[in-house]
């Protein structure tokens, strides 16, 4: 564990994001993340990996309340998200950008209406349900829009774009929010080894780009090494790994995912960045 | 194929009823059932004898159908287009309310168990006893059966809707709530476009049976053709009877041609 976590951190500057102690128990009992802390000082890509059930999901959940947690803290540049009311917590909502694995389009809207539906909470109920949006925000999707590749297709219907261009879709939606922080849950688990690649390639440049810290869910460990500044492990709820992407070792991932032989895994030194 | 196969060549799905012989029992029981229930009702073969001969009389008398006082009959009608229309139309607004209120993935667990109570007790009784009750509380006439019909087609839209809404999508569901947005944001977003075609499609099918059992809730009082109907009846004017009645299988035949047209054009 890194020594910087106790105290307000030295220089006093206010962490983008601090977990502190968090842990979900669900109902039946299962204990999906225990006592996980750690903190996020700079806008980096952060890989959260793990086996299956190590609660890579239920963490991301519980940052924006998808999930409630059960005891600990979620401190977005210095408020507890914890704490919120329900009126306060969409506000906060609102400045955490989510990108999900199946992409979580609303099939029958067209790419135009799913784009602006990341304007929601900042729109009035009447003016989003009539889709009238302010021209600022018309232009800034149309904008996005060219950004992630697929101008011209807002008026396509979400079921007929390919999964690629669905997650396009869905990570131009999160960041239509402008938010502070990026959520990121498997990503690329639906899509093929290249198309896999080239999103997360788009993710890290618009993180980048914005200056927008993002926790990205990951099974990949080659993908999550190429493209991740920082690794979280879990393993049974806690966090048993927090460091540079480029330390990942045998030894590491054997804590993280137990015995296996890690030697074709681990990605060699820029295979082929882009 | 190989000669000896170690296998079985022969399978049958298991009984029903667990056992073969279990099964068989339940046969028996059932037909023994049955011819108790007909022993016990007085099933008296003479007076039944006696109705079919009435019925040769009814018949007889119907033909040929008469059509001179259409006055009557188009009044009729129209009143029963005219409720089972506007029926439809509340039905479909406070079905709104109440298939969110019971949709259990949106509402509250007090709320979703209020609303599926309204529900179940509203689904408990049958048109025509609804409209007894509303025939005695503000008399007779279309008031009656508009009522009646406006709260069943209420109750049975709310149904199917809560079960769309719970049929739904969660991710999107998830991915809107992740925005920030609020409640109704939700329902305009996430949900409504996943549940409309279909709704629509219930709706019309509504009208359509609307159409048939504003034909039916008259009988009781409550207006439209179907009072018409049994005033000839206790009238002795078969003939006109006979001409109610194929209007009436013209209507029903029209709400259904229109009904299948929209759903057609729907998908
Ligand atoms: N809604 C739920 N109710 C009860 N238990 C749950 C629920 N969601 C997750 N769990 C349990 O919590 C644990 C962590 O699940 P989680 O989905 O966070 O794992 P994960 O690391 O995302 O797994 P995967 O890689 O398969 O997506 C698992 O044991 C799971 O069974
Ligand atoms: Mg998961």
């Amino acid at each position: 564990m890194p020594a910087a976590q106790e105290a307000p951190s030295a220089g006093g500057a206010r962490p983008l994001l601090a977990i502190e102690g968090l842990a979900k128990t669900y109902p039946g009992g299962t204990r999906a993340l225990d006592e996980v802390t750690f903190r996020v000082d700079r806008p980096e890509v952060i890989a959260i990996i793990g086996s299956s059930g190590a609660g890579k999901s239920t963490l991301i959940r519980c940052i924006n309340r998808l999930v409630e947690p059960t005891a600990g803290r979620v401190l977005l540049g210095g408020t507890d998200i914890v704490k919120l009311a329900p009126k306060e917590l969409r506000a906060a909502r609102r400045r955490i950008g989510m990108i999900f694995q199946e992409f979580n389009l609303v099939d029958r809207l067209t790419v135009m209406e799913n784009l602006l539906s990341g304007r929601l909470g900042s729109v009035g109920f009447l003016a989003s349900w009539m889709r009238r949006y302010p021209p600022q925000d018309i232009a800034n999707a149309f904008a996005m829009l060219e950004r992630v590749g697929l101008a011209g297709l807002h008026d396509s219907r979400a079921d007929a774009l390919s999964g690629g261009q669905r997650q396009r879709v869905g990570i131009g939606r999160a960041l239509m929010q402008n938010p502070d922080l990026l959520l990121v849950d498997e990503p690329t688990a639906s899509l093929d080894p290249k198309t896999a690649r080239q999103i997360m390639r788009l993710i890290r440049s618009l993180a980048e780009e914005r200056a927008t810290p993002a926790l990205v869910n990951i099974h990949d460990v080659a993908l999550a090494q190429g493209f991740a500044d920082r690794v979280v492990g879990l393993q049974g709820g806690r966090v048993c790994y927090d460091g540079p992407a480029a330390d990942l070792t045998p030894e590491v991932l054997t804590r993280i995912y137990g015995d296996e032989d890690w030697s074709r895994t681990i990605r060699k030194a820029d295979e082929d960045e882009a | 194929m190989s000669a000896a196969a170690p296998y079985p060549t022969r399978w049958r799905p298991p009984p029903f009823f667990g056992t073969r012989s279990r099964q068989n029992l339940a046969w028996v029981a059932a037909f023994a059932y049955l011819v108790w229930s007909v022993s016990t009702l007085n099933v008296d073969v003479k007076r039944t004898l006696a109705g079919f001969g009435r019925a040769l009389d009814i018949f007889a008398r119907m033909f040929p159908p008469d059509f001179e006082r259409w006055e009557l009959l188009v009044k009729g009608m129209t009143e029963s287009l005219q409720m089972a229309f506007a029926a439809t139309l509340v039905g479909i607004v406070l079905s709104i309310p109440l298939g969110i209120a019971a949709a259990r993935n949106l509402a509250p667990r007090p709320v979703y168990l209020a609303a599926r109570g309204t529900i179940v007790v509203g689904r408990t009784f049958h048109e025509v006893i609804i409209a007894i009750f509303f025939v005695k509380l503000f008399g007779f006439g279309p008031i009656a059966g508009l009522l009646t019909l406006s709260f069943s087609s209420a109750i049975f839209l709310a149904k199917m809707l809560a079960e769309d809404i719970e049929n739904v999508r969660t991710g999107p569901i998830e991915a809107v709530r992740a925005t920030g947005a609020g409640f109704g944001q939700l329902v305009v977003y996430a949900i409504v476009p996943q549940v409309l075609t279909r709704s629509v499609g219930t709706a019309i099918y509504r009208l359509d049976a609307n159409v048939r059992h504003s034909t039916i809730v008259g009988i009781v009082g409550a207006g439209g053709i179907g009072q018409t109907l049994s005033a000839s009846f206790s009238r002795y004017d078969y003939d006109f009877s006979l001409a109610i009645l194929l209007g009436i299988i013209a209507l029903v035949a029209l709400g259904e041609w229109f009904s299948d047209w929209v759903r057609g054009r729907l998908r």
